[in-house]
């Protein structure tokens, strides 16, 4: 019974994952949780495995995630990041990638500012790759882990399934490769998305692409969600004018209690992370103890990175 | 794939597995010593089941309500690549503690042992129980670790290429035995 739901060496992004690969995930995902309530936090499970985190953008939050995960599930981590590698004295990818091969590792998580980085390297190498992030593109982690905090708060919202979840992506879709991602895992799992944002920061043909309605008004976009989810305005990824001024954004695409009143009863509310407060989402908002889950959102990635290293290391590790 | 047809034969009627719990459920009476300090403990999936069914028999005999638990040893299990790489994933739910505690394991068929090792390693991330007991509706044979029940419902011979199930039909549990016809 269910012996071939995930039958997959890496996890490069949410595109091409079933309904059933996402839903064995979460699976997994919700029963490692009790792991972490434990007193003594970890499962013998990856013995012996050796992951290695390479990190070619900083990225304290989601590298730690990782490296907690392996660690929970009995896995040997070893961080690399680009800043204290070769990287920096010129090396390139593909040699970075060959002296990574000869230590011969199960697992690599890989994050690198370049999108399709890691199905390059996927190509070229024999450990299992996970994707934590590339460029615009994908960060499927961030996707499992928002789906996974949505699943449990359905029976909250009197539903019994994704199908027909509304959830309203608000803010920089264009450089953001978390919407990108939940827009194609909610897609596949049968819910409804929007992104909601001002129309120089949303990805040309959103429709098609990524299943996602454009609305260019908080107000509109708001309207009748039962998930709200707030994106991190990613000036570090902006060149000039995209957006007028911090102030200017906050006025018109700010996350407020007054444009949440607009969407549905008992909606709630998710950021990613880290959450610029006054930018996209204002304090009142993202401290709602009834509202606002971002901190269980970071509980949940701790718990589907277990789940991700358990499913991929369980296929073979690339062996 | 052409349908290989399973033959399929009754070990334990519904009727059957009642009167095998209550036996066992009698055993264990005999030798308790101090009820208030036992917990039944179920391995997923179908120990739970057994166990929830050893346990009624034992709260009725003694008038009180033992506390219970469930195990998933998913995570603990030695075969992470060659048998199950798709396990589906049930949860572990220990809300007591178990230290000092007498546990009552709890599994529907015991077979190489393997099982069990993983329930042990398990159950020991959660404390440090006084004594472990282990009982099992059906014992098939094949140990292949040395371990034992102290209780068995019953005990068959089965081939390897036979699997002993337990199954519910009408809310009647009993247990099967399946093998493949060549």
């Amino acid at each position: 019974m269910g012996s071939h739901l995930w039958n997959r060496k890496h996890l490069l992004g949410m595109a091409d994952l079933s309904r059933e690969e996402i839903q064995s995930i979460l699976d997994a995902a919700a029963s490692l949780r009790e792991v972490n309530r434990r007193e003594i936090k970890k499962v013998p499970t990856l013995r012996g495995k050796t992951v290695i985190n390479l990190f070619f953008e900083n990225s304290t939050r989601t590298r730690t995630s990782f490296e907690l995960a392996g660690k929970r599930m009995s896995a040997d981590v070893i961080n690399m990041s680009a800043s204290s590698s070769s990287v920096k004295k010129g090396e390139t990818l593909i040699d970075t990638m060959a002296t990574l091969q000869a230590m011969n590792p199960d697992l690599v998580v890989i994050r690198h500012p370049e999108s399709g980085a890691q199905e390059f390297l996927a190509r070229h190498l024999d450990a299992a790759i996970v994707n934590a992030g590339d460029g615009r593109h994908e960060h499927p982690t961030q996707a499992l882990l928002d789906l996974l905090t949505m699943h449990d708060h359905l029976p909250l919202l009197e539903r019994e399934s994704f199908e027909g979840l509304v959830v309203a992506v608000c803010g920089d879709s264009l450089h953001s490769r978390v919407a990108r991602s939940i827009a194609l895992g909610l897609r596949t799992m049968g819910g409804e998305v929007r992104f909601v944002g001002p129309p120089g920061l949303m990805p040309p043909r959103a429709e098609e692409a990524f299943g996602a309605r454009v609305y260019h008004s908080m107000e509109e976009g708001l309207e009748g969600a039962h998930v709200v989810m707030a994106l991190r305005l990613q000036l570090e990824r902006m060149s000039v004018g995209f957006i007028p001024s911090v102030r200017e954004y906050f006025a018109f695409w700010g996350l407020t209690r007054a444009r949440l009143a607009r969407a549905a009863p008992g909606a709630f509310v998710m950021h990613p992370g880290p959450i610029n407060r006054g930018v996209e989402i204002s304090s009142e908002v993202a401290d709602d103890r009834e509202r606002s889950v971002i901190l269980e959102q970071v509980a949940n990635g701790l718990a589907v990175r277990m789940a991700v290293l358990y499913r991929l290391c369980g296929m073979g590790g690339g062996r | 794939m052409s349908a290989t047809s399973t033959r399929e034969e009754i070990l334990f009627s519904a009727i059957q597995t009642r009167a095998v719990i209550q036996q066992m459920a009698d055993r264990i009476l005999t030798g308790l010593v101090r009820p208030e300090n036992l917990v039944v403990v179920g391995i997923r999936r179908g120990g739970a089941v057994v166990a929830g069914l050893l346990r009624e028999r034992l709260n009725a005999a003694l008038g009180t309500a033992i506390p219970m638990g469930f195990l998933d040893i998913t995570f603990y299990r030695d075969d992470l690549r060659t048998i199950a790489p798709n396990p589906v994933v049930g949860a572990t739910d220990l809300a007591m503690s178990i230290d000092g505690r007498r546990i009552l394991l709890v599994d529907d068929v015991l077979f190489t042992g393997r099982t069990i090792r993983a329930a042990l390693n398990a159950l020991f991330d959660y404390g440090r129980p006084e004594s472990v007991q282990l009982a099992v509706l059906v014992d098939r044979g094949g140990r292949q670790l040395p371990i034992q029940p102290d209780y068995a419902g019953g005990l068959f011979d089965a081939g390897a290429r036979e699997t002993i199930k337990l199954v519910e039909r009408d809310k009647e549990w009993s247990v099967v035995r399946r093998r493949p016809e060549e």
